[in-house]
């Protein structure tokens, strides 16, 4: 029967769920994604060489496999960490990046879709949910992020999270949540609130997701070290005036944070993601290509399998304008490599002229000496 | 050199230290600080814990309904606080924010015409025919840079920022908010600071003279061992041991702002006001000041001999 080996699959392979974490280095996000995982699944930023800090970096946007477990539940999560976001003194290039790849994801599956014959193992890797971290600052939104989340929101369900929380103190943190979440209503951004229905859902999961909504932005704390707590070993970082605790509730936001995308609310997330963000996209980019599309003919239904073909197409265009280009660079170096040889030979006929001629001259030059 | 001579009796004109002290203690001293730094690093707060008082307010933004992008309006806040019959005419020049918007390129340059400007100033003033006994001095004499405790290094912006700077004012970097770093994190960041201030031969104060004492040029050194300082501000007071001290009350611990085990707050204020107040003055003046003018002279020396020297070609 189809439907229980369909679940034992999924038992076995997991819940795959995509993450992406974004923010400026310092913010704490290699951190969260580490604490979050139980391991070192990404590395710290290393600079070794002085003469390197200055230099503007690429954003490179890494994905990284992990299999964890919450509530009995096999996930096999991907992280997806954008280093070098927010670094350069222009960042509009590397937030271009985040966007489009957040959109080739949604191409990818479009195409795949549209296929007549699909590939069995395609991965999906749209981006479920996408953590924004906002630094400690203890005013309100910076343009940036004001910016930043009202872009990526039409495409992915973003998480604000503020990172390094143990850097405010209880009233400030309660002040600072309280005016970013009055920007994110002034501003219109449409983040993940952990919707309800107030006549659908039952009593419980209201309270769960108004709990939980109360909460953002999530105040995190993470940390890589264990220190020994009576006689435990537990998360923390270790102050001349005090220990914060990272899975401590009193002291940061973390395992709440944790239980909701990872346990209650990644069926939601995904869903969402799938049925209205790609919709969403879908729609547009479709409708978009009808109206581009040379005659005008609204009547012509595109050919699903154009689609899939056509993702193809630009690639092996790109691949053959590189080689084109390849080849051109190749024949001009070639080309003034022959130049020079030729001015070289000339240089060399000439020099040999002269040669003759001083040698006939000297010799005619003592000839008529006498 | 010339022979030093020792009067055969007491002269008294060594009293002439305590002469001139009479006349400054009437006029009072003049210290310009500027506070540069991206947005939410506590910069007002620090400026209000290093003298004590409420001087300026911060320049975040609290609202949501205020606008985001502030004008770049650069403007002094003038106190008189006054210590012991010393009376000393601070001007804060507090800088909104830096580094807040997706593209940033440009945004220290109001700063630095500021701070050119306020020498520009004096220089009218000093040329002018018929000038002032005094000149009333709003040359900046220090200037704050504040960097993001991030852990990591320093950021493209604040290299270039500080370059520009440490070329036209005496700079002291900071790092904020430091209550957010381990000590261990807080050490090695510091070093990899110095590391990369050394790399790009970025000129910070305190600078060694030829005049300096070794007592001085030790200072100097202790001093450039621990820059950058890693602060902490708090206006607010908290109670430790029964006492009441300036500092952070969290769920874990409290923070003592002038525990030097806990941050360099005492270290920076002692530097800036105990130490190397008067020092700060005298070498706007006589270095960043005298750099200034001797370029504008130049400049306008050759503005005047090109249009004579054209005449004479004719």
């Amino acid at each position: 029967m189809p439907g229980i080996s369909g679940r034992r699959r999924t038992k076995v392979k997991g819940v795959q769920f995509t993450i992406m974490v974004v923010g400026a280095s310092g913010t704490g996000r290699t951190t969260f994604v580490n604490t979050l995982c139980e391991s070192d699944v990404l590395q710290h930023k290393v600079i070794d060489e002085p003469e390197n800090a200055h230099q503007e970096t690429a954003i490179r946007i890494k994905p990284a496999n992990v299999e964890l477990e919450e509530d009995g539940i096999r996930i096999a999560l991907t992280v997806v960490d954008t280093p070098g976001f927010g670094d350069n003194i222009d960042n509009e290039a590397g937030f271009q990046e985040i966007m489009t790849h957040l959109e080739r994801q949604y191409d990818d599956i479009l195409a795949e879709q549209s296929r007549i014959k699909r590939n069995p193992r395609f991965r999906d890797n749209r981006v479920h949910a996408l953590l924004y971290f906002i630094p400690p600052t203890g005013h309100s939104l910076r343009e940036m992020d004001i910016e930043l989340m009202r872009r990526l929101s039409p495409r992915v369900n973003v998480i604000p999270v503020i990172g390094k929380a143990d850097s405010l103190t209880p009233t400030e943190l309660k002040m600072f949540k309280k005016r970013i979440m009055e920007d994110i209503e002034h501003y219109d951004i449409p983040i993940y609130n952990f919707p309800y229905d107030e006549e659908e859902d039952d009593e419980e999961s209201i309270a769960d997701n108004m709990e939980l909504r109360a909460m953002l932005p999530f105040a995190v704390v993470g940390s890589e070290e264990e220190v020994e707590v009576d006689g435990e070993l537990v998360r923390a970082r270790v102050y001349p005036w005090g220990l914060v605790e990272v899975d401590n509730p009193n002291h940061s936001d973390f395992v709440r944070l944790r239980a909701a995308i990872l346990g209650s609310h990644l069926n939601d997330l995904k869903t969402l993601t799938e049925d209205v963000l790609y919709e969403t996209y879908r729609t547009e980019k479709l409708s978009r290509s009808v109206e581009t599309s040379p005659g005008g003919n609204r009547d012509s239904v595109i050919h699903p399998d154009q689609l899939a073909t056509q993702s193809v197409r630009i690639k092996e265009e790109q691949l053959r304008r590189e080689e084109e280009k390849l080849r051109e660079v190749e024949l001009r170096v070639q080309r003034e490599i022959n130049e020079k040889r030729q001015e070289l030979m000339a240089k060399e006929a000439a020099l040999r002229n002269l040669e003759t001629r001083i040698n006939s001259q000297s010799q005619s030059q003592s000839n008529t000496s006498f | 050199m010339t022979e030093e001579i020792r009067a055969q009796s007491y002269v008294g004109f060594d009293s002439i230290t305590q002469q001139i002290e009479h006349k400054l203690l009437k006029r009072g001293f003049q210290f310009n600080v500027i506070v540069v730094g991206p947005t939410g690093l506590g910069k007002s707060t620090l400026i209000n814990t290093i003298f004590a008082s409420h001087l300026i307010d911060s320049k975040g933004r609290f609202v949501a309904d205020e606008p985001v992008r502030q004008t770049t309006e650069i403007q002094a806040a003038s106190h008189v606080i006054v210590e012991n019959g010393v009376k000393l005419r601070l001007n804060i020049v507090d800088t909104p924010g830096y580094g807040d918007q997706i593209n940033n390129e440009g945004c220290w340059d109001p700063i630095i015409k500021y701070i050119k400007d306020q020498h520009s100033a004096y220089l009218r003033k000093e040329l002018t025919a018929m000038r002032d006994r005094y000149i009333q001095d709003t040359r900046i004499h220090c200037c704050l840079f504040f960097i993001s405790p991030t852990g990591h290094s320093l950021r493209p912006i604040d290299v270039i920022v500080m370059k520009k700077l440490s070329e036209v004012v005496n700079v002291v970097p900071v790092v904020a908010k430091s209550d957010s770093l381990t000590p261990d994190e807080r050490e090695k960041f510091k070093a990899k600071i110095r590391d990369e201030l050394a790399y790009h031969n970025i000129r910070l104060y305190p600078f060694d003279t030829d005049e300096d004492e070794e007592e001085e040029v030790q200072l100097n050194e202790s001093i450039r061992q621990i820059i950058p300082f890693a602060v902490v501000g708090s206006e607010n007071g908290v109670i430790i041991d029964g006492k009441s001290v300036r500092g952070r009350k969290n769920r874990w611990g409290v923070v003592n702002v002038e525990d030097p085990n806990h941050c360099e707050f005492v270290h920076l204020r002692n530097f800036l006001t105990r130490t190397h107040l008067q020092d700060l003055i005298e070498t706007t003046a006589q270095i960043h000041y005298e750099a200034f003018r001797s370029k504008q002279l130049l400049a306008l020396k050759e503005g005047v001999q090109r249009p004579a020297g054209g005449a004479t070609q004719q």
